[in-house]
């Protein structure tokens, strides 16, 4: 475990060397003014919630391949521990820049934890007393799960820490509901 | 020598295809939707009857061409034809597969699951065949611009 972990920090070093980057500051900036836009033409909290875990799932979908393609994890993952390091530590560093830790799995090894010390999201951000009930960050969660829906794993994911919201750490909690069979069974039941 | 390209998506539906060369046999569009399909099937019976786990289709060798065929962890399937001796193909169906990802996943008006139409993707596919060709097909000869895409065939 702990030697695939650290080959897995290799990969993600690499990953994150190939691929194209952006300045921060505009990624950080475009960010923020995406969800201040949203609150106001939502003017509410928990639907702007809903709106930036559905904006990340669609990016996740399409995001997957490129992950796929460019990151250098060439076999599937075995088990669910594989996919939970390989989020944690080549895909977050290959998209962000930083890699975050897996921890709290549940007994029967179908939950855990991915802690984010270093979002790069919340930067300049404080949250006012009026948007408490914000999830800013909750873009993550949905691009999580639209990923792995891709690659037959459909999950639920949430925040249940928040540095903007007094936690120390940022903690996005993780939770498999099932693998999915072949894909082409649901098409062929239809007809 | 490239033939052809086609990619069809997980359900088996035919989302691109592309001749690569003029010596490429000319198919209509109902026999390119047909042999995406058929492939589609014919990989996932190869699969099922496999006596050990195996992921479908992935070479097909006769003595006029070559088929390779390379299946994502989402399900897309990327299939290209060459010429008989051309060198393994693996390598070209990773770097299509890398713009496929750029030039068709990241443009915002392409729906998932639906044919590509996107010049981009099929100007630098054009692109990277040409100087796959020129690397491969005539040592010494290639490596003049490669910018110019192929014209359409």
């Amino acid at each position: 475990m702990a030697t695939s972990s650290k080959s897995h920090q290799r990969t993600g070093e690499q990953a994150w060397g190939k691929i194209s980057k952006v300045n921060a500051e505009l990624f950080t900036l475009t960010y923020g003014a995406m969800v201040m836009q949203l609150i106001q033409d939502f003017e509410d909290v928990g639907a702007v919630n809903k709106q930036l875990e559905s904006m990340g799932y669609n990016i996740g979908v399409r995001l997957i391949d490129e992950f796929l393609a460019k990151a250098g994890v060439s076999t599937p993952c075995t088990d669910l521990k594989e996919t939970a390091d390989v989020v944690a530590k080549v895909a977050f560093k290959m998209f962000l820049g930083v890699t975050a830790d897996v921890s709290s799995w549940n007994g029967d090894g179908t939950a855990f934890s991915l802690l984010l010390y270093d979002n790069p999201l919340i930067e300049f951000v404080e949250l006012p007393p009026q948007y408490s009930g914000l999830l800013y960050s909750n873009l993550l969660c949905g691009v999580i799960r639209g990923a792995l829906e891709m690659v037959q794993m459909k999950v639920s994911c949430r925040c249940v820490r928040d540095v903007l919201r007094g936690d120390d750490v940022n903690e996005i909690r993780v939770e498999l509901k099932e693998m999915m069979e072949d894909v082409m069974d649901e098409d062929y039941k239809e007809g | 020598m490239f033939l052809q390209l086609f990619v069809v998506n997980k359900s088996g539906g035919l989302i691109y295809n592309q001749n690569l060369s003029s010596a490429a046999p000319r198919l209509n569009s109902n026999d390119w939707l047909r042999l995406g399909s058929t492939f589609h099937s014919l990989h996932a019976i190869a699969a099922q009857v496999a006596p050990v786990p195996s992921s479908g289709i992935e070479k097909l060798e006769t003595d006029t061409f070559k088929l390779q065929s390379f299946q994502t962890l989402t399900g897309v399937k990327f299939v290209i034809t060459a010429e008989a001796g051309t060198p393994d193909l693996g390598g070209v169906l990773q770097e299509i597969y890398e713009l496929y990802t750029d030039y068709v996943l990241k443009n915002p008006f392409y729906e998932l699951e639906m044919p590509i139409r996107c010049e981009l993707f099929t100007l630098y596919l054009e692109e990277l065949i040409e100087r796959h060709s020129n690397a491969g097909g005539a040592p010494g000869g290639g490596g003049g611009g490669g910018k110019k895409p192929a014209g359409q065939y």
